[in-house]
């Protein structure tokens, strides 16, 4: 290293300018910008698509689609992209790449290059996921894309195809993310940062990047048959050619059940820093919660079958399945009891991102709860494909990641731009939308018991009552998402100057003793982490007198 | 549909909520029960089946404990937010361990589960495995319509054509009603034998607690017993395409005297038609039980 070379550091930031910087970034936060940015313009397409959806269902017959396939094509791609291109690329390469560096004391990620990589690959994943859309009929399969509904016979032309090619990229961009994190949070912690003082958002980023590693390739493995059925003759899933379509079902729920809980367990990671740093409490039972997030996600490979019950598949397999699934709901539990255990003694400011983090466990719990009832493969049959499950797993999973994704927007956006966000437009923000979502998607239990069925643009008129109060639902929502859209507007160009440390006492992590913004590099020097006396009773405690 | 005419069917529905909340089980009808939802249902579909009824047992169960958890939840938080406001508490205790309470929330669920667990799998082994049984129903699903076929009633075989919303005739529901539907007798246990010509289906009717996949090259098996005569409707229940909604299942429960009528007329009437539409022999191995 040239003499000099330091100074010279310090004086500029030494990163390519204007689109360069962007395109050729290698930079965990510039990277993790470009995340949040797509997951917000893949929020806006997936969220009109389910507005679309809820206006055509606001009252029986088809009144805006005429098209059903185009209907379907709505229901898949909305579930694509909210799963793919909106909470996986906020939560992991967003707020992971930005904060798992910060708060583990390390100056960038492992493979900077390969986290170039992972984005363009979901960027690009994107792009062949909405022509997709365009291209054809589009893919009227459900993001499930059961064959035979998804072979070349019932979906002749190339939307499937470009469907198939847009998750193999994305997955591609997901695994490389996934081992770029695990490889970043085993060997760049700083000194004093062990395993069992890291903050539990780093603890929820790396047990998800191990369900990225192993449930990934299991899918990309499953769509390589489905594409060669389609192309080139073979027979995986094909019953005249000796396959069997339930294979694809078990591949594709091996993977997607472990999927859910690649959503959720980042949300739990933000959910515990936000929760503890508004009550000013490190957060209770630490290891519990540290070892439920890893007992969710190991239980979570051998639940999948759940998704299959009405599948014909035997009643002895069903029974296992069951009760499989019913032990989720003990690491589950010790999640919720903990945060509440935190907050209990805490001297709680009612912040918006608090606002988010307890909305988040109403959330949760009210989908978790549906959850116990459909792990029961005897009542599943009265529930299967109908809207309680849409209800269900919006609430545990969709609404609950979004919450989590607001809360954690609100609790960094300080850190991320320098600028804090207005408190009073946030709080309201936060109580149009938790009012919306509720009145979307509660009435839907009702719709589900009463046996309406999921995926139908037109139903029953005996139905209309609650669809109607659902689609008003959505229209709150959209309003307290226009205004998310606003408040991010608003704090960019006008918000005030955000202090290194906005939160006081509570906030302990790392992340909070660099300026804000967060300088271009950080953490250069290494930091030295403390315990505060206790074996892990400050985590991530920057050590006081250093 | 106008905005008014919306209004006025909301204000026409008015009663029948309120009758559906006081728990009002406006079923038996002149002509017999009927497993159709009402406006503004909030509850599952009157029980018809002795599966169904094991089913509304065990959600009832159900309902009080994750009514009781939510409640906990909620007061909890209630408290918290008067209690552990920083106004109210100003300083923060520091207590961020409780072994025993940790114990404690680890082993309640395990209990509540098994409490759950029992009755789950005793329902489970029920409804999943068919007791000896009087008449076998081969049901295939097309796209978009279902066929039936009775191996055990000189094997009739017909479509059950979906009536489009012009063809209505008062009284048939939209988006329910079928040209054929599918006529047992009632308190017989019926075997059904589910397929599929094309695409996976699932063969749903909500009120007698029936809901198995018609996939392809398998041959599953459900079953079920109509307590009452009556008409019981249900809808395709796996995305199969475009007509996906369009699908409905028309099930008739008759006397046994009346049901023998519509045998001797439907042999008649359905006797130019082929054997079943899938050979049901070679489409696979019934799924095991
Ligand atoms: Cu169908």
């Amino acid at each position: 290293m040239a003499y000099g070379a330091a100074a010279a550091h310090d004086e500029h930031e030494h990163h390519p300018t204007g689109w360069k910087r962007w395109v050729y970034s290698t930079n965990h936060k510039d990277i993790g910008t470009m995340y949040i940015v797509l997951s917000m313009i893949a929020a806006l397409v997936g969220g009109l698509m389910s507005w679309y959806i809820r206006l055509e269902l606001a009252d029986p017959g088809l009144q805006f689609i005429h098209d059903t396939q185009f209907y379907n094509v709505l229901v898949t791609a909305h579930g694509f992209i909210m799963v793919f291109f909106v909470v996986m690329p906020a939560m992991i390469g967003g707020f992971g790449n930005w904060f798992v560096p910060l708060m583990i004391g390390a100056p960038d990620m492992a493979f900077p290059r390969m986290n170039n990589i992972s984005f363009w690959l979901t960027a690009a994943g994107f792009v062949l996921l909405i022509l997709s859309a365009l291209v054809g009929d589009g893919p009227g399969t459900g993001w499930t894309v059961y064959p035979p509904l998804s072979s070349i016979a019932y979906h002749p032309g190339p939307s499937v195809d470009f469907g198939i090619l847009a998750l193999h990229v994305a997955g591609a961009g997901s695994i490389l993310g996934a081992i770029n994190f695990i490889v970043t949070i085993f060997n760049m912690r700083a000194p004093g940062m062990t395993m069992h003082r890291m903050p539990l958002f780093v603890w929820s980023i790396l047990v998800t990047a191990f369900l990225l590693l192993l449930a990934l390739p299991v899918l990309a493995g499953a769509l390589t048959m489905l594409l060669t059925d389609r192309n080139f003759g073979t027979h995986f899933y094909e019953v005249a050619g000796g396959g069997d379509p339930l294979l694809w079902q078990h591949l594709f729920w091996f993977f997607g059940h472990p999927e859910v809980y690649i959503i959720i367990l980042p949300a739990f990671g933000i959910i515990s820093q936000i929760v503890s740093t508004f009550s000013k409490k490190p957060i209770f039972g630490y290891l519990g919660m540290a070892y439920a997030m890893m007992a969710i996600g190991v239980v979570g490979f051998v639940v999948w079958a759940h998704h299959m019950f009405t599948t014909g598949i035997g009643v002895n397999t069903r029974a296992y399945f069951t009760v499989a699934t019913l032990i989720i709901a003990v690491p589950t539990g010790i999640k919720i009891f903990s945060w509440l255990a935190t907050m209990w003694g805490g001297s709680i400011d009612f912040k918006a991102p608090m606002l988010y983090a307890m909305g988040f466990i109403w959330l949760f719990v009210l989908g978790g709860v549906t959850g116990v009832v459909l792990a029961n493969a005897g009542i599943d049959l009265s529930f299967h494909d109908t809207y309680y499950v849409v209800a269900h797993f919006h609430y545990v999973m969709a609404i609950a990641a979004i919450f989590a994704m607001f809360g954690a927007w609100y609790y960094w956006i300080g850190k991320m731009s320098g600028r804090q966000y207005p408190e009073g437009l946030a709080k309201l923000q936060f109580w149009v939308f938790f009012v919306g979502v509720n009145v979307l998607f509660f009435p839907q239990h009702f719709l589900g018991l009463a046996g309406m069925p999921r995926r139908i643009p037109d139903y029953p008129d005996v139905y209309a009552g609650w669809n109607m109060v659902s689609s008003i639902g959505a229209a709150i929502t959209m309003v307290g998402t226009l205004m998310f859209f606003y408040v991010v507007f608003h704090t960019l160009m006008a918000g005030k100057k955000a202090a290194a440390n906005p939160w006081g006492a509570g906030a302990t992590t790392l992340e909070w003793t660099v300026p804000s913004p967060a300088p271009f590099h950080t953490h250069e020097e290494m930091p030295v982490i403390g315990g505060g006396g206790h074996a892990h009773g400050g985590h991530g405690q920057v050590k006081p007198a250093e | 549909m106008s905005i008014r005419d919306m209004i006025r069917r909301l204000q026409l529905s008015m009663p029948i909520v309120c009758a559906a909340l006081i728990g009002f089980a406006g079923t038996a009808a002149a002509e017999g029960a009927l497993g159709e939802a009402r406006p503004w249902q909030m509850y599952y579909q009157d029980a018809f089946s002795p599966v169904m009824k094991e089913i509304h047992e065990f959600h009832a169960l159900l309902l009080v404990i994750i009514t009781g958890i939510v409640l906990l939840v909620l007061g909890i938080l209630a408290y918290i937010i008067v209690r552990f406001n920083s106004r109210r508490n100003p300083v923060p205790s520091k207590t961020a361990h409780n072994t025993l309470l940790e114990v404690a929330w680890t082993i309640v669920p395990v209990i509540i589960l098994v409490v759950i667990a029992i009755p789950s799998l005793k329902l489970l082994y029920n409804s999943g495995r068919t007791p000896a049984y009087d008449m076998t129903l081969k049901v295939t699903g097309h796209q978009w319509y279902w066929s039936y076929n009775y191996p055990d009633h000189g094997d009739i075989t017909f479509d059950s054509i979906p009536i489009p919303e012009a063809d209505l005739k008062p009284g048939q529901p939209r988006l329910l009603s079928v040209d054929n539907p599918v006529v047992v007798p009632v308190g017989a246990t019926v075997q059904v034998l589910v397929n599929s010509d094309d695409v996976i289906h699932n063969w749903a009717v909500p009120s007698l607690g029936l809901k198995k996949d018609a996939t392809p090259g398998r041959l599953n098996e459900t079953w079920f017993r109509a307590d009452v005569p009556g008409v019981f409707y249900g809808m395709c229940s796996e995305l199969c395409g475009v007509n996906h909604y369009f699908m409905p299942i028309e099930v008739h429960a008759l006397s046994k005297t009346d049901f023998d009528a519509w045998v001797t007329k439907a042999k008649e009437q359905f006797a130019s038609n082929s054997r079943s539409p899938v050979n049901m022999a070679t489409s696979g191995a019934i799924a095991a039980r």
